[in-house]
């Protein structure tokens, strides 16, 4: 029956949450974690309280901050890898992030789009001024 | 005491409204006290409402789907009946405060507790089998996802008796459905029933792509799974993706309605478009969750009965993975004439334009596995063609439609109903009677009659090229959708026709429904002992009809595409060596009970009678807990007793 | 022997071997269930982005109420932000002790996982009451309206992983760390993690790019 599974025999998939050899992580990995994500969040303080970044990119500063964070959480918390044991966590995660993007950024743009084609006439009239 | 509830609630004034109440109750009365007289009760609850086998779980949906179907078509002839007395200055029989209701109920009726259960049913029935396996990833969530669907199905209809329904078309857009301007309970109605029952879709969306994902028979690769699991998988993908946005949007409505927020509303600095985008960016996905079963249906259908193996299953996978994401990037089609500039108009309508080219790889794959096959005219078979022909129809006026400049001469035209009336009924119709007709005797252990399964196709299909394509005709002509009566005298030749059209629908589903008592009388003489009525390809056909309630005695080991058809070729099916004791899930009154309170509380809340919502709530919790503190036993079958029903089972064709 | 005979007898094999990979048969239990809950979240987090969506498109209706920079203090969103933070790293502790078998060690580290979520909780239940008593309700503006929901939602997810969390202590303790357990203390770490993922989102679109 061994010629079924081929080059399967040997592998098992891994479960979201889990780490190495159906271990739960490890304390270095939560520790490493823990460490990053207070650097990650005390620098998104100081990007958006004090003058350390040059004001118009302040907000794609703190969203590139954010999904370091966002990573941080999901590699050393939540043990998403890149193994082959893991492909079916991360296409979900893949999947997830791209309806995100799609619905977000979708809405915004759309959004933005008919506020600025159906404003009032004395709107346009303030924009001309 | 009891909120906003009255006995002014109940439509004594309202003869029509009236009259249907009274029947829905009659009905219903009268079902349950045949149910008791016979004493069926002990039965149907260990047999029925407590079950978490995905099989019996499976045929509920679809009789949900199949009772639905009855109230939301009653909705349709009562609106064609209307038009086709209201033209010039008659005003027909249903006053418009009643016309809105009704066509408002139809499209949520038919949608949500109608094609949705009807889909989601067949997947629960079938995937399994196909995969293999003996049962879904989560059998309880499975039941409790049933329940919770049929309680909202039950308060849609409660509305009937009970109150009103909404006013405001099946999507529900504000302001109209803001509290200010529907006061009353019909809108609130209509988001309890389809928040309760949106959670027991997505429950029923995780389960299936966990199913599919993680549970399949030893050597199924995911290029060896039958096509109808592939658009199981990808339907359940949108599913997950999707609901979640309904249940948010819903959820807004709510608080904008029961909390004075101001997410939709004219004041406060609310914007009703957000709805309409978000509404929308769920309202495509959904359509793609209908279709996507019915398109693996077909496939399913199409090679069983060509006796040939699906032409270009690579290329069916990848249209079905390619429609998948396509779904989600191209809802703003729904609105094109409401403000958008032309940028934002042509970017979704190139979009639509090309989501409809894997659909286009599917037909030809389908037409080419006809070619050359030995082609056996099973009532399954007249329905895909059928789909074929219409649905075809229906996308070109889609693909029309999604160019802006002709969507706006015809969005929100009668054009476009007779367009999504095409493609739903010409697609996820067709495909669910294909289904229902082809997995039948799987379910039930006999075939259904032929005869009159082709002459409820026959009705359908010229019913409904008659009701629909005039109004094809109309569209164009500038008649808008959703009006009660109109002025131009010369569209009422065509209203007639499409009645006329609607009046033979109606015939073909009184021939289904007689279908089914004949072929529940005659059963004897249509039972089918191999399992195998069909010739089928697919892993199914290899248990009995219907199978036991661990499918597999012993999990088939896979190694090819259509795996029975591959084992049927290496010659007569035989009983194993050995059968290992096996365990089934033990029944679960978790997903009844769970319903039971979902529906006290949706009720509550949409009377405004506050304590008996949080009665509901705290009780429908404390079931979740308690449920989950005690452990569910299974029950064990062991290998003497596989054996013996094995080997019963194939003793008849001397190959025990 | 045919080859149905053939399978029978070597199915049991087969299914250790490669379990829930690609080809190799059921997944185990644990992983299915790990799977399950990992989808569930990522449905979770898509209503999260619809209810983000609405909040950036009308966090600037504020209908002539206050905004986003006249009420947010960051330093109190700063206190809810570490105790979320800590509470999700005592509960990846509380997974550790659980699968080490250290039981006492699981009760502390659930202990402190429940009070800085209950923390967290409080700070912010403060937060809404503040605003409430200057007038900055959720039917104040469209702005508020998304702020309450949005925050309002996450909120409503810690109070129900709390509930959670004290059955699951409850549980743990009657039954002790059976199989069902600790697949349903594997739920509740992941859901728990998804909520501080959440939160980073919230603090940074809302919060800090809020106060502005």
């Amino acid at each position: 029956m061994e010629e079924h599974l081929g080059q399967y025999a040997a592998l098992t998939d891994r479960a979201p949450g889990v780490g190495e050899n159906e271990d739960t992580g490890s304390l270095a990995s939560y520790t490493t974690g823990l460490a990053f994500a207070l650097l990650l969040t005390g620098a998104s303080y100081m990007v958006a309280r004090t003058n350390l970044l040059w004001e118009p990119g302040v907000p794609a500063g703190l969203a590139v901050l954010a999904i370091a964070q966002i990573g941080v959480h999901l590699v050393f918390f939540l043990h998403i890898g890149t193994g082959p044991d893991n492909t079916n966590n991360v296409v979900a995660l893949a999947f997830g992030v791209l309806i995100v993007t799609l619905i977000v950024s979708g809405s915004l743009w759309i959004m933005a789009n008919l506020n600025l084609n159906m404003m009032p006439a004395s709107a346009i009239m303030e924009m001309q001024r | 005491m009891l909120g906003k509830l009255s006995w002014t609630a109940i439509p004594f004034d309202q003869p029509i409204a009236m009259a249907g109440a009274l029947f829905i109750v009659v009905v219903v009365l009268s079902v349950l006290g045949l149910v008791t007289r016979k004493g069926w009760w002990p039965y149907l609850w260990r047999e029925w409402l407590t079950s978490v086998d995905h099989k019996r779980i499976g045929v509920m949906y679809v009789l949900l789907a199949f009772v639905l179907l009855l109230r939301g078509f009653t909705d349709a002839i009562m609106m064609r009946s209307q038009l086709a007395v209201a033209a010039g200055g008659a005003q027909g029989y249903l006053p418009p405060e009643h016309y809105d209701q009704i066509f408002s109920a139809h499209g949520t009726i038919m949608i949500f507790f109608m094609a949705m259960p009807f889909m989601v049913g067949l997947m629960n029935f079938v995937v399994p089998l196909q995969l293999g396996v003996r049962d879904v990833a989560f059998p309880v969530l499975n039941a409790i996802s049933f329940w919770l669907t049929a309680s909202g199905a039950l308060l849609v209809n409660v509305s009937l008796v009970v109150g009103e329904f909404a006013r405001t078309g099946w999507l529900a857009y504000p302001p109209l459905s803001e509290l200010q301007f529907s006061p009353g309970v019909g809108v609130d109605y209509y988001l309890w029933a389809l928040q309760i029952s949106g959670i027991g879709t997505l429950l029923a969306g995780i389960n299936m792509v966990t199913t599919i994902l993680k549970l399949r028979a030893p050597g199924m690769t995911y290029m060896r799974m039958p096509v109808f699991c592939w658009t199981a998988l990808c339907s359940s993908m949108l599913i997950v993706a999707a609901f979640p946005i309904l249940t948010a949007t819903f959820g807004m409505l709510l608080l904008d309605r029961y909390v004075g927020m101001h997410f939709f509303t004219n004041d406060g600095g609310g914007n009703m478009m957000l709805y309409v985008n978000l509404i929308w960016a769920w309202g495509h996905p959904e359509v793609y969750i209908l279709i996507l079963p019915a398109f693996g249906i077909f496939s399913e259908v199409i090679a069983t009965f060509s006796g040939k193996p699906l032409f270009g299953y690579r290329s069916m996978v990848l249209a079905t993975l390619a429609i998948c994401v396509l779904s989600f990037t191209v809802w703003l089609h729904h609105f094109f004439t409401m403000g958008a500039g032309a940028n934002v108009n042509a970017v979704f309508g190139i979009l639509s334009m090309i989501i409809a080219i894997p659909t286009g790889v599917k037909v030809f794959n389908w037409l080419f596995t006809l070619y050359q096959g030995r082609v056996r005219f099973e009532v399954p078979v007249l329905w895909a063609i059928g789909f074929m022909v219409t649905f075809v129809i229906g996308g070109l006026t889609g693909v029309l439609m999604a160019v802006p400049p002709a969507d706006f001469v015809l969005h929100n035209s009668v054009f476009l109903v007779a367009h999504f009336h095409n493609v739903i009924i010409g697609g996820v119709l067709f495909g669910a009677m294909a289904g229902y007709t082809y997995w039948f005797p799987k379910a039930f252990g006999f075939t259904l009659d032929n005869r009159l399964g082709a002459l409820s196709f026959w009705c359908w299909q010229i019913g409904f090229y008659l009701a629909f394509l005039p109004l094809y005709v109309l569209g164009l002509l500038g008649m808008t959708r959703r009006t009660q009566h109109y002025a131009e005298l010369s569209w009422q030749p065509y209203l007639i026709v499409a009645e006329v059209g609607a009046l033979l629908i109606l015939c073909g589903i009184i021939a289904t429904i007689a279908q089914l008592v004949v072929s529940i009388r005659s059963r004897e003489s249509r039972r089918d002992g191999t399992g195998d009525p069909w010739n089928g390809r697919t892993l199914e056909w290899s248990t009995a009809s219907p199978p036991p309630a661990y499918n597999f005695a012993v999990l088939p080991v896979v190694s090819s595409l259509d795996a029975f058809w591959a084992t049927k070729q290496r010659g007569p099916i035989v009983s194993a060596e050995r059968y290992d004791a096996i365990e089934v899930p033990g029944n679960s009154p978790n997903g009844f009970v769970t319903a039971f309170f979902a529906v006290i509380t949706g009720f509550a809340l949409i009377w405004h009678i506050w304590w008996m919502a949080i009665v509901g709530l705290a009780c429908a919790v404390a079931t979740l807990l308690a449920f989950g503190w005690i452990q569910r036993a299974d029950i064990a079958v062991s290998g003497e007793q596989l054996a013996a029903v094995e080997r019963a089972r194939l003793r008849p064709t001397g190959r025990a | 022997m045919s080859a149905q005979a053939d399978t029978a007898n070597l199915a049991a094999p087969v299914m250790a071997a490669a379990r829930g990979y690609d080809g190799g048969g059921p997944a185990p239990v644990r992983i299915v269930v790990g799977y399950g809950f990992w989808i569930f979240l990522l449905s979770d987090i898509i209503m999260f982005s619809a209810l983000f969506a609405s909040y950036a498109v009308l966090s600037g209706q504020t209908a002539g109420g206050p905004s986003g920079r006249d009420l947010f203090e960051l330093r109190h969103v700063g206190i809810e932000t570490l105790c979320l933070l800590f509470s999700s790293y005592t509960c990846g502790l509380g997974a550790l002790a659980i699968e080490r078998g250290r039981l006492r060690s699981f009760y502390v580290c659930s202990a402190l996982t429940f009070v800085l979520g209950a923390t967290f909780l409080g700070l912010e239940v403060s937060e809404f009451i503040g605003m409430l008593a200057r007038g900055a309700g959720p039917s104040r503006s469209a702005f508020l309206s998304s702020f309450f929901s949005l925050v309002g939602l996450h909120g409503v997810h810690v109070s129900a992983g709390l509930v959670w969390l004290i059955f699951m202590v409850a549980q743990t303790s009657v039954r002790g760390p059976r199989d069902f357990v600790r697949r349903r203390l594997l739920c509740f770490s992941l859901f728990w993690h998804a909520l501080d993922i959440i939160w980073v989102a919230l603090l940074t679109l809302v919060y800090l790019m809020g106060a502005r």
